[in-house]
């Protein structure tokens, strides 16, 4: 079976549907015990003092809300190219969770950075580019709503969903490039060597497989949402251009 | 056990799982709204 079928909207319904409670339980099973280990059963860093729990929360959320960016490029090029209206609104959906996961990155940072920095902002270049994705998060919703057609909303939202993807580049690679700055380097990479403290690791690794969960569900659960819409209006289109005759 | 810093820690998490929450009710909400509309839709003009 070619992955294109899924393109189909009635065959990505009716796959993801039996799906979406499974995923939910899994991302809770995952955050709970994530939540729970890292809060009640691991140290306090003995440089920054209970603060860093906020860890579990702050690095998950701000690589879903760079991930759900890229992820939201494959599928507007996806449209772009073959133009499958799934892959529209799954993009469409996936930007307000996106949206929610920098937002929640930015607020537990800024609870972080007060304590360990002095000051709960400052023009960091990996915070700055923070904000600018979550502007163009909210540029890219704002689009979907201005522009009446659907189609054409969806040719708009790709072109800048594909500029934006600069500054999630930025977001995830500035602190490799620029070494001013006060934000420290990348908790994860694939290419260099953590810098976690093992005991902070494990539970970590659990909450991001939580985060990770979650933002499947919510995309399965949200494009569903968008392509129950889309029918309904074709539907009363249809009706509406059958009494005109 | 939070210290110093139990405000920020609980005011991160308390933050955190709000907005987790607020998106998770939000979208199953939608969800079934969006549902109910399109079983009227299809009752009143009938599926393909």
């Amino acid at each position: 079976m070619s992955f294109w079928t899924y393109a189909n909207p009635k065959k990505f319904t009716d796959t993801v549907t039996p799906m979406i409670p499974w995923i939910f339980a899994a991302a809770g099973l995952c955050l709970a015990t994530s939540l729970i280990w890292g809060f009640f059963f691991t140290p306090d860093d003995y440089r920054q003092g209970a603060i860093v729990k906020i860890i579990y929360l702050h690095v998950p959320s701000a690589m879903m809300g760079i991930n759900a960016w890229f992820m939201m490029l494959v599928t507007s090029l996806i449209w772009l190219v073959r133009r499958h209206h799934v892959s529209a609104l799954a993009a469409k959906a996936a930007a307000p969770i996106g949206m929610v996961m920098v937002l929640i990155a930015i607020g537990t940072g800024m609870l972080w950075g007060k304590p360990l920095w002095g000051t709960y902002w400052a023009w960091d270049p990996r915070l700055t580019s923070f904000l600018i994705l979550l502007l163009f998060y909210l540029g890219y919703m704002a689009l979907w709503s201005a522009v009446e057609d659907p189609d054409t909303a969806a040719d708009l939202t790709s072109v800048l969903c594909i500029v934006g993807s600069v500054f999630a580049m930025l977001s995830r690679y500035a602190v490799n490039f620029w070494n001013q700055g006060l934000h420290q380097p990348a908790s994860l990479s694939l290419d260099a060597e953590t810098h976690v403290a093992p005991v902070f690791w494990y539970p970590l690794l659990v909450a991001i497989a939580g985060f990770v969960l979650l933002f499947i569900g919510l995309v399965f659960l949200r494009t569903r949402t968008e392509i129950a819409r889309r029918r309904t209006r074709a539907l009363d289109a249809r009706a509406q251009a059958a009494l005109a005759v | 056990m939070l210290g110093d810093y139990a405000g920020e820690v609980l005011g991160a998490y308390a933050l955190s799982l709000g907005a987790i929450a607020l998106i998770v009710v939000l979208s199953w909400r939608q969800a079934r709204a969006a549902a109910r509309q399109l079983r009227r839709a299809e009752g009143r003009h009938g599926q393909d």
